[in-house]
């Protein structure tokens, strides 16, 4: 917007420096143009609009952008219309020469809403050939919508002259569109102007396509028709694909929730309520860090969140550990009463965070690699998202790396498929136990870390994916971590398809009832434990 | 008949638990009601609401531990169920206003004139008939209860599961009521009660009768648990909660005894919801949030899960504290204690205050020679129920 905005402003400046050396020009059409300004009627307005704009007048554009900004002054007595600039200075519209003032009969030009749309046509074709690129191609999607017929001419000569390759692309288009519904345009013409339209593939193509009135020849109207056919289809996928990937972001940040917990569950059997107080551990963490980067090393920005990765992870499980040594272990064989008491401490966690950091949201930055986001295709993908579900997925993989190659991992499989039997075997079950509660714990850290960068920190951050972590775990099936992927992209998925459909809220619903009657079915969860073990 | 045999199965503990929420009931009311304002005796109105508050949150408790002491069912979800019950009687009340709202509208409440409804909608309709509430405060989270019960119990989901999908249907119902155009008032909840049956919700004497009322449910509600719990039908629950496998292999319908308890639980939640709600002025989906149910359980857990008198004192001990802490320069503070009580009443006290209370008799008469425990027994206190049902 800044951008352009001065460069409309230079061209502003630059044409009134222009004028000031111009020779007085004749009463013509343009003169006679300006003076219609001043007749304070709205048909009036518009054919001054449409002359003037096409006049190729240096004065053209600071006339017709002072329009927009309602600096243009027009005098009904004298007849005599006036731009004053946004500095203050005026010029006499019809000649421009400068002016000492605006007489006090002078009032700004009215405007209604369709004069406006034929202003903002008026001034795409103006700002066709700007120096800025920006500015050119805005310029060039506004002629694609007005598809105004005087400006075809401009359009032409801008492309021409044109050599980046987008803004090509859209003055092509905006061509397109002026010929499809320019009357005298041969069908040819008008057959290439579909194809082109069609190839653009947007709503906003759709939308052209669709004003296009049944005056057009047969042909014409047939290649429209199916056109907006395949771009409709185009769109539903592209929707598909959007919808698609929202899920998988939702998904991934279910699934970081919940990795923690499945594990912990799957090993101990026992519902830790205060697992989401460890994610908000995690995310009070990282914000400890950038305070302590933004007062001592301000360089060092674009790594917090990699130096508050590990941090979180020792912290949130350092808590782990002692909660599991302090209350959980006297409470084994009795997990409703775990259930209890780790809500108890939930509160307690919460409550401690509230009156140390106060009980407002605090302020995570993102670093720079985290904002912004880039189009593919028809969708926007922003970066912290895309980065999120990359951090999930290797978080995953180097948990499954872990179960799979360690010696910890191996004991943590054992207890899971049969506790007795393990602790037969000699494996310490009760430091697996604690090791298991603080890697669930670290875990938490870590997802609080990526949480974060997207939702607010706040003492209730974890209340609110607790639930939703208990049903992807629930969901997946207990002491499988692919059951837990599985679960978490499924909800993620369904819920975003949902939405659109039902609403936010309600979609939300019909998850949560839909997970009750899956439980039904398959009490077990998706990818149960077979054998022994789960007979509890 | 009944009667007879109800009075024979109670012991002392329970007896004198009835004989004090009976006074209470009487006298409170009385008190409130004949005695001078500013008289030592005389029980302030708002402490008569307070107070009727605590007793329908006893009745919630009752209705818990019959579920989780008796049959070992840890439902997370039991608000739900009470606040049903609240907005049956919540759409009574609503329908009572009448033309004293603030748009006058004879048939829609207010916040539907506000929300553009132009008729009532269906799920409305009956409630201006107190006959048809009462019926629905009853139905409504029974029905729920049941079609919930039966699809979890018949499929035998079962410990941890059933408590983290029975929050989930709260959590769902919380966020269903939330909204606007689902038709209960979203998030402002039902409020602005003028009448129920014609008395001045506001009245220091309906405040005193709705107390009264509320307390002799408490009795009846402890009396049906009592029953269920002493009764054959009780002895199975017993046996399911400490070995279900067990006694389905002895040929006992697990389910259907689950499903039937379950129900019967649901509904005195929902009579318990609708007391409330004239008592405390606003039925909203606060009360659906997971944590209110949890909390209702830490009641139970903290008077003593498995005896009825614990659950019932457990939630008025545990309310009363609430209301001291929060309201003074403590009330930063009451959530670090409401989440200790949390852990400490876990790890120490398993079986709650009446619990250990017990477990202190117990250890005291065998300290003390056999023939002096023999006429111990005679005068035991309150008992565990289960163990009284050994003796009788």
């Amino acid at each position: 917007m800044p951008t352009k905005l001065s460069a409309r402003f230079g061209t502003f400046v630059l044409s009134l420096f222009l004028i000031a050396f111009a020779l007085p020009a004749f009463a013509g059409p343009f003169e006679d143009a300006v003076a219609k300004f001043a007749n304070d009627d709205y048909s009036d307005t518009e054919e001054a609009i449409g002359v003037v704009a096409s006049s190729g007048n240096k004065l053209a554009f600071p006339i017709i952008s002072a329009l927009q900004d309602g600096r243009l002054m027009a005098d009904p007595d004298s007849k005599k219309v006036y731009v004053t600039g946004t500095d203050g200075k005026s010029i006499d519209a019809a000649t421009g020469e400068a002016v000492a003032s605006v007489p006090d009969s002078a009032s700004a030009v009215r405007l209604n809403n369709r004069l406006r749309r034929s202003v903002d046509a008026a001034l795409g074709g103006l700002t066709l050939q700007s120096p800025d690129l920006a500015t050119r191609l805005q310029a060039a999607q506004s002629v694609f919508k007005s598809h105004e017929e005087t400006l075809l001419e401009p359009v032409e000569s801008a492309l021409a002259k044109e050599s980046n390759k987008a803004v090509k692309t859209a003055l092509g288009e905006a061509r397109a569109a002026i010929l499809l519904f320019k009357s005298d345009a041969t069908e040819v013409q008008k057959l290439e102007a579909v194809a082109t339209i069609k190839a653009r593939g947007d709503q906003d193509a759709l939308a052209l396509l669709s004003d296009l009135g049944s005056d057009q020849p047969a042909s014409v109207a047939k290649a429209a028709t199916s056109a907006i056919g395949s771009i409709q289809g185009s769109l539903a996928i592209w929707s598909s694909v959007q919808n698609a990937w929202y899920g998988l972001s939702l998904g991934s940040v279910l699934l970081l929730a919940a990795i923690g917990l499945a594990i912990t569950f799957g090993v101990m059997g026992v519902i830790n309520m205060a697992h989401g107080e460890m994610v908000m551990i995690g995310a009070y963490t990282t914000f400890v860090v950038q305070e302590v980067i933004r007062t001592r090393y301000p360089a060092l920005f674009e790594y917090s969140l990699l130096i508050a990765v590990p941090l979180a992870f020792l912290v949130a499980g350092g808590i782990g550990v002692l909660i599991e040594r302090s209350i959980i272990r006297f409470l084994y064989g009795r997990p409703l009463e775990t259930l209890l008491a780790t809500w108890g401490l939930s509160l307690v966690l919460q409550q401690a965070v509230r009156t140390m950091f106060g009980p407002t949201n605090r302020e995570v930055g993102n670093p720079s690699w985290m904002s912004g986001a880039f189009e593919l295709g028809q969708i926007t993908i922003t970066y912290n998202r895309l980065w999120i579900l990359v951090f999930t997925l290797a978080v995953f993989l180097i948990l499954l790396a872990m179960l799979r190659y360690t010696a910890l991992g191996l004991e943590m499989r054992a207890v899971t498929q049969n506790r007795r039997m393990a602790a037969s075997m000699g494996i310490a079950t009760s430091r697996v136990d604690a090791l298991t509660f603080g890697l669930g714990s670290g875990i938490a850290g870590i997802a609080g870390v990526a949480l974060s960068q997207i939702d607010n920190v706040s003492p209730n951050l974890g209340q609110s994916y607790i639930i939703d972590s208990f049903m992807v775990v629930v969901f997946g099936g207990v002491g499988n971590l692919w059951g837990t992927l599985v679960g978490a992209f499924t909800l993620g998925i369904a819920n975003k398809f949902l939405e659109p459909v039902a609403g936010a809220v309600l979609g939300k619903i019909a998850i949560l009832v839909l997970i009750i009657l899956f439980i039904q079915k398959r009490p077990r969860g998706l990818f149960a434990l077979k054998g022994r073990a789960v007979e509890a | 008949m009944t009667s007879h045999m109800l009075t024979r199965s109670l012991d002392r503990g329970a007896a004198m638990f009835l004989m004090v929420v009976a006074a209470c009931g009487i006298l409170i009311p009385l008190s409130n009601l004949l005695l001078p304002a500013g008289s030592v005796l005389q029980v302030p109105t708002y402490l008569v609401a307070l107070w009727g508050k605590y007793v329908c949150y006893a009745i919630l408790a009752l209705s818990i531990d019959l579920i989780w002491g008796y049959c070992g069912i840890l439902s997370l979800g039991h608000g739900a169920f009470f606040a049903l019950g609240g907005y049956a009687m919540g759409m009574y009340l609503m329908r009572q206003i009448g033309t004293r709202g603030v748009y006058g509208n004879p048939i829609l409440p207010d916040f539907m004139v506000f929300l553009n409804y132009s008729k009532l909608p269906w799920t409305w309709y009956g409630f201006d008939m107190f006959w048809f509430a009462a019926l629905m405060v009853l139905l409504v989270p029974g029905l729920l209860a049941f079609c919930f019960g039966w699809l979890a119990f018949r499929s035998r989901v079962t410990g941890v599961y059933l408590s983290i999908i029975t929050q989930a249907m709260t959590y769902a119902l919380l966020l269903a009521f939330f909204r606007n155009d689902f038709g209960f008032g979203g998030n402002n909840g039902l409020t602005d009660f003028k009448d129920i049956l014609g008395f001045n919700v506001q009245a220091e004497g309906t405040r005193a009768a709705l107390f009264a009322l509320s307390c002799l449910a408490l009795i009846v509600a402890f009396l049906i648990c009592r029953s269920v719990v002493s009764s054959k039908l009780g002895k199975v629950l017993i046996a399911i909660r400490d070995a279900e496998s067990r006694s389905r292999f002895l040929g006992y319908r697990v389910e259907s005894y689950k499903l039937f308890v379950f129900t019967l639980s649901a509904c005195m939640a929902g009579v318990a919801g609708a007391l409330y709600v004239p008592q405390v002025g606003i039925i909203n989906p606060g009360e659906f949030a997971p944590g209110n149910s949890i909390e209702a359980v830490i009641w139970v857990a903290v008077g003593g899960r498995g005896t009825l008198v614990g659950a019932a004192l457990g939630a008025i001990v545990v309310n009363y504290a609430k209301t001291f802490f929060t309201s003074g320069v403590l009330a930063p503070y009451w959530l670090f204690m409401l989440g200790a009580l949390f852990i400490l009443v876990t790890l120490l006290l398993p079986k709650g205050i009446v619990g250990a209370f017990n477990a202190w008799r117990e250890s005291a008469r065998e300290r003390r020679p056999a023939a002096a425990a023999a006429s111990a027994a005679a005068e035991d206190g309150i008992t565990e129920p289960d163990m009284a049902e050994e003796r009788s």
